[in-house]
């Protein structure tokens, strides 16, 4: 279907997230000597091999003991580290959560909770593994920076970003392929929305997996007169309200697009920035209250509700109640 | 700073635990038991034992730290980080109360000086340690880096998912201590959940253990932390099993677990301090 759309994004190539992590890491260990590296026994899934490689005396390997990794990066941070830790976002956030609340958030420590294997994207392992909190959990701790890129060059952006900021950093990624269709090298700017297509008739907010799925659908609603803005929202916490409110003033609506459930989420995030600020219909599109299960990524996403169509579907709803 | 003499150290002690029973008396909460209980330990460790620097930075750099893992016998350590030079001990009298640096468990939110993590959710002080530990080691700072923990609080499954990386990454700059006061909020830890051998557990992690018996006897604490640095820095952690009695220095107050959380009355708190000598001066 992508390939007969008049896309306003598109791509060459496609990789993983979480391979954008690891060359991200890899950069951020090369320009900053403080930069220190832990895992608990998900070396090649975290895509962390060749920073352990390069540096080895600056990793640290925790076995499958992942309080014990949270409260280590902690401890790091006081020496002057700047440590990131990596395991996949269910172990780094709901396993974790009070370590994370005591040792990092509230202690204020300077760790980088790097969190791979995020949503239904994770595929055939199951609901066991795919988290769908995770972005709620984090953005409700005071002092926590929560940031959901799309691709692989926004998340090595981010990855590298992350690394010059001072104070903790939830950073979600995930592990299917897919396509790369923001620029190389490009400045990641934590808590600035990036509007990426103009539109007038409703606002699509989308992070991680699913802003592709909204370049998509963007171009679907056009081929039916809808005229459609884009927002990538990579930083769920602190929220863009600017932004956010700016274009919500214009089309007068809003979707909200997520690998989340729907409590907790950015739609919520949103939801609560027009309510407080500018009232205005919204829908959203995420998981409605349950667990995942397996599957290939596009099918869950379709099972789901989480693809192109069903934003189209949002938008159209939405339109209804302007 | 200057290593205060074994007659000294008793002396501040005396006035430590007098802070401790007039800051929990005055907001009638806080935790005195295990705070009394690890008087000698913390005088001990801050008077004479810990290369430390009481105006406050956050890095430590080239100092010993200091991680209090059950954070709920603060009043000790506030005491002791006061009487040490950290912050007025008159500060001492805003404990547990609104707009203090003093919270009920230590934090960092407030920028107390001394403290350099938060605590009180019991079993993440070691972890955090280990950190501090492995950070001095990249920065070639051969400083050591102390915890100390509940004995109840070893049922916490994190404490041994520490221990066992402690051991295996050879964190042999790392001195844990373990209050083995024997009592936890609902009884006896026999009762409760029985620790059975500390010493052989963590030996069995790969950890040298060393026995403080008389953790209330202030020679012996000191020749425990003595013999616990001795054996640092030889590839392994170290685990000092402090043998305590919960109150000790009130003789209502010892021995028991009853006074766990529980702050004295009026009456009470007169008659624990005619049994402590004014030393330093009450803040």
């Amino acid at each position: 279907m992508e390939n007969t759309l008049d896309l306003k994004f598109t791509y060459t190539d496609k990789k993983d997230t979480r391979s954008g992590f690891g060359d991200g890491l890899l950069e951020a260990g090369r320009r900053n000597p403080n930069v220190v590296g832990l895992c608990a026994d998900l070396i090649g899934s975290l895509k962390m091999g060749a920073f352990q490689k390069e540096f080895p005396e600056r990793f640290f390997q925790t076995g499958i003991a992942e309080a014990n990794m949270m409260g280590i990066a902690a401890g790091l941070t006081i020496g002057g580290k700047i440590p990131f830790t990596g395991t996949f976002a269910n172990f780094s956030t709901g396993r974790v959560y009070d370590q994370i609340r005591q040792s990092i958030a509230y202690s204020g420590k300077n760790v980088k909770i790097c969190a791979s294997h995020a949503g239904l994207t994770l595929g055939e392992d199951g609901a066991t593994h795919q988290i769908l909190e995770d972005l709620g959990m984090m953005k409700m701790l005071p002092h926590m920076t929560v940031i959901n890129p799309c691709d692989y060059n926004q998340t090595k952006a981010a990855t590298l970003a992350i690394a010059e900021h001072e104070g903790p950093v939830y950073l979600r990624f995930g592990r299917p392929v897919w396509p790369i269709f923001t620029p190389a090298n490009q400045k990641f700017e934590i808590g600035k929305a990036w509007k990426m297509i103009d539109g007038k008739d409703v606002t699509i907010f989308a992070t991680g997996h699913l802003v592709w799925e909204a370049v998509i659908a963007e171009a679907m609603l056009r081929e039916e007169g809808i005229s459609a803005e884009v927002i990538n929202i990579h930083t769920i916490k602190p929220l863009d309200t600017e932004a956010i409110l700016d274009s919500v003033a214009k089309t007068g609506c809003a979707v909200s697009a997520e690998e989340h459930q729907y409590n907790g989420g950015l739609g919520d995030s949103i939801a609560q920035t027009l309510a407080r600020h500018h009232p205005a219909p919204m829908e959203y599109v995420g998981v409605d209250d349950s667990f995942g299960e397996s599957g290939t990524p596009t099918q869950l996403l379709e099972k789901y509700g989480l693809n192109a169509a069903n934003i189209v579907k949002a938008v159209k709803k939405v339109l209804e109640r302007k | 700073m200057e290593k205060q003499s074994i007659e000294q150290l008793q002396k501040i002690a005396s006035q430590v635990r007098r802070d401790i029973l007039r800051m929990v008396h005055a907001v009638q909460s806080g935790h005195p038991g295990a705070s009394l209980g690890c008087t000698e330990f913390f005088v001990a460790l801050y008077f004479n034992q810990l290369n430390h620097n009481p105006d406050f930075k956050m890095d430590g750099k080239g100092e010993d730290l200091f991680f209090l893992s059950n954070g709920h016998i603060s009043p000790v350590w506030y005491s002791v980080l006061s009487r040490s030079g950290y912050f007025s001990p008159e500060e001492m009298s805003t404990f547990r109360k609104l707009n203090s640096r003093l919270q009920g468990h230590p934090a960092t939110e407030e920028g107390l000086p001394g403290i350099r993590i938060a605590s009180g959710s019991l079993g993440q002080g070691m972890s955090v340690a280990i950190g501090a530990a492995q950070a001095k080691k990249i920065n070639g700072d051969d400083s050591t880096v102390y915890v100390l923990m509940g004995d109840g609080e070893q049922e916490e499954g994190q404490v041994w998912e520490a221990a066992m990386y402690a051991a295996h990454w050879k964190v042999d700059n790392l001195i844990a201590t373990i209050d083995l006061n024997r009592q936890q909020i609902d009884g006896p830890t026999k009762e409760i959940m029985d620790l059975i051998d500390l010493r052989a557990k963590y030996e069995a992690f790969g950890w040298e253990v060393v026995d403080t018996l008389e953790g209330n006897n202030m020679s012996s604490v000191l020749e425990g932390l003595e013999k616990a640095k001795y054996m640092s820095s030889q590839g392994k952690p170290v685990l000092n099993l402090l043998h305590t009695e919960m109150g000790y220095g009130v003789d209502f107050m010892v021995g028991t677990h009853k006074w766990h959380g529980v702050a004295p009355n009026d009456e009470q708190l007169a008659d624990a301090l005619g049994q402590l000598a004014e030393t330093l001066g009450d803040y």
